[in-house]
């Protein structure tokens, strides 16, 4: 028999830890992060027309049906409803030019789910970001379709301002504003940052993301396309005078910084180890970009820092108090 | 007989030297680019391994344990400078297409493997099987892994166009591919294997 006087005061009821519960789960943070990428798809379809609205489709569409047919397959539990694979398929096609044929995101989906995340376990067992390695694998295979984008608001093949600069014919009526809205060819997600920074700023406020990758990859990146990055050889007297901040604003540095060195599942768990990460990403893009045989290179940069992440987080763990 | 007929048959899915003693994968990963240089490589590799068996097997009370090992080589190495002539001079094409792999039969590790651990404690007429059926099982293996990988890669099958239109997914032609396919083939056959035993 319970007192009749029960105590009514909460703060004498004594019960086990943990005690502040908060409604969060895998699950709810996926689709946040999808949420969070709805205005940068937005300003791609907007920019590059409808074509890229179906690309974004299939991506999503054959990377659920691929998850889905391969745990029936495997005799596990259908989990397409955690969004992880709808945001592999999302982020798969974002990396996609605008025009490329249909069956591109298809192939890239499958590959991304089932050699990139299923065939190591499934979500949390992955060692790269699946959506970039379906990228990975799509360049290794049909390079050609891949680096042929086609510039804003209408279908002429253009060049990306990075792709460009590689060649060493910079496109000259390229404004900083125009690189911040994204009104040059490139990526379907990629190219507008005013759209991927609300999402990002989302993601921050929601404090489901933390500025220790994001801004470390940013800024190393920055700083090195600053020092090295220049017209001028470093010998030559010049150097320092990269521009930098063509650099930050154009390819998928925004996008791969914010939204895919931030996944969970393959990226350092300490905030010593994502500095590092960070760090990390942003050297490999900058020598990719300026030494390297590619344009591009923040999704082989992200890719390569996923394959260190264990041994930085063997060597960042926390010391435990009085070890 | 049914023991002597099971050295025969555990070299093609038992112990099967690519999947499952994972043998020979050097010039598994390199020359599986078409079904012809598969077939070449088998061809070859079964050709060494059933002659380096029998003689092996033949000599085994000769040779001083202590120098097996260049002794079997010395073997090996016979029947494989025969091949790479015979080969020369017969297919040249093959043996441009095959290049160094075809004197690097010498240090196949499937053909070294089963004289060290079969030949040299057998009977000349199971060491007959035991090299006939593990270059079989060697010989499938590379057709299924080229036939996969020329498909998938090159979008042909023994140098013939399958599907009209189909853009070949360029990197299984590449090392990276190799490795993909080997893996994934090795990956079914554990478990195939699990799922039986």
């Amino acid at each position: 028999m319970p007192p009749k006087d029960e105590i009514k005061d909460n703060r004498l009821t004594v019960s086990f830890s943990p005690h502040l519960h908060k409604d969060e789960s895998v699950s709810r943070i996926m689709w946040m992060v999808v949420l969070s990428l709805v205005p940068a798809g937005i300003a791609g379809v907007a920019i590059f027309g409808l074509n890229s609205l179906w690309v974004i489709l299939l991506g999503i569409i054959s990377a659920l049906v691929t998850e889905a047919a391969l745990q029936v397959a495997t005799k596990r539990k259908v989990s397409i409803s955690d969004g992880s694979a709808f945001l592999t398929g999302l982020l798969l096609a974002y990396n996609l030019p605008p025009d490329v044929p249909f069956w591109l995101p298809i192939a890239g989906s499958v590959f991304a789910i089932a050699i990139g995340k299923q065939i190591f376990g499934g979500l949390g067992q992955n060692i790269f970001n699946p959506a970039l390695v379906g990228r990975a694998f799509l360049m290794a295979c049909w390079p050609k379709l891949m680096t042929t984008f086609s510039g804003p608001f209408d279908a002429i093949t253009q060049a990306t301002p990075l792709a460009a600069l590689k060649e060493g014919k910079l496109i000259e009526h390229i404004s900083y504003l125009d690189l911040f809205l994204g009104k040059h060819g490139g990526c379907i997600g990629e190219v507008s940052i005013l759209a991927l920074l609300l999402g990002a700023l989302f993601l921050f406020i929601r404090g489901y993301i933390s500025w220790h990758i994001p801004f470390t990859f940013i800024f190393t990146t920055g700083l090195i396309t600053f020092i090295f990055g220049g017209t001028q050889p470093l010998g030559a007297g010049a150097g320092f005078g990269g521009d930098w901040l063509f650099h930050i604003l154009s390819g998928g540095l925004i996008l791969g910084a914010f939204f895919m060195a931030t996944d969970y599942v393959t990226s350092p768990l300490t905030r010593k180890g994502q500095i590092i990460f960070g760090i990390g990403c942003g050297a490999l893009t900058a020598v990719i970009r300026i030494w390297g045989g590619y344009p591009e290179g923040v999704s082989y940069a992200i890719l390569m820092m996923n394959a260190a992440t264990p041994i930085i987080d063997r060597y960042t763990k926390t010391r435990v108090y009085g070890a | 007989m049914k023991k002597l007929l099971s050295e025969f048959t555990k070299g093609i899915v038992k112990e099967n030297p690519t999947f499952v003693l994972m043998l020979g994968l050097c010039p598994t990963l390199a020359v599986s680019v078409t079904v012809i240089n598969g077939i070449g490589m088998g061809i070859a590799a079964t050709f060494v391994l059933l002659s380096a068996n029998i003689i092996i097997s033949l000599l085994k009370n000769i040779i001083p344990a202590r120098v097996r090992i260049p002794c079997f080589i010395v073997v090996i190495a016979t029947f494989v400078t025969i091949v790479e002539m015979a080969m020369k001079a017969y297919s040249p094409a093959l043996n441009r297409a095959l290049g160094i792999y075809v004197p690097l039969i010498v240090v196949n590790c499937i053909v070294l493997g089963r004289a060290e651990a079969f030949a040299q404690k057998a009977s000349v007429g199971r060491a007959i099987l035991d090299g006939l059926g593990m270059g079989l099982g060697f010989t499938l293996a590379l057709i299924l892994i080229c036939a996969i990988r020329e498909f998938l890669g090159a979008g042909t099958l023994m140098n013939y166009s399958l599907i009209k239109g189909f853009e070949p997914a360029r990197v299984f032609g590449m090392p990276s591919g190799a490795l993909l396919v080997i893996g994934l083939l090795v990956g079914l056959f554990n478990v195939l294997k699990n799922r039986k035993g």
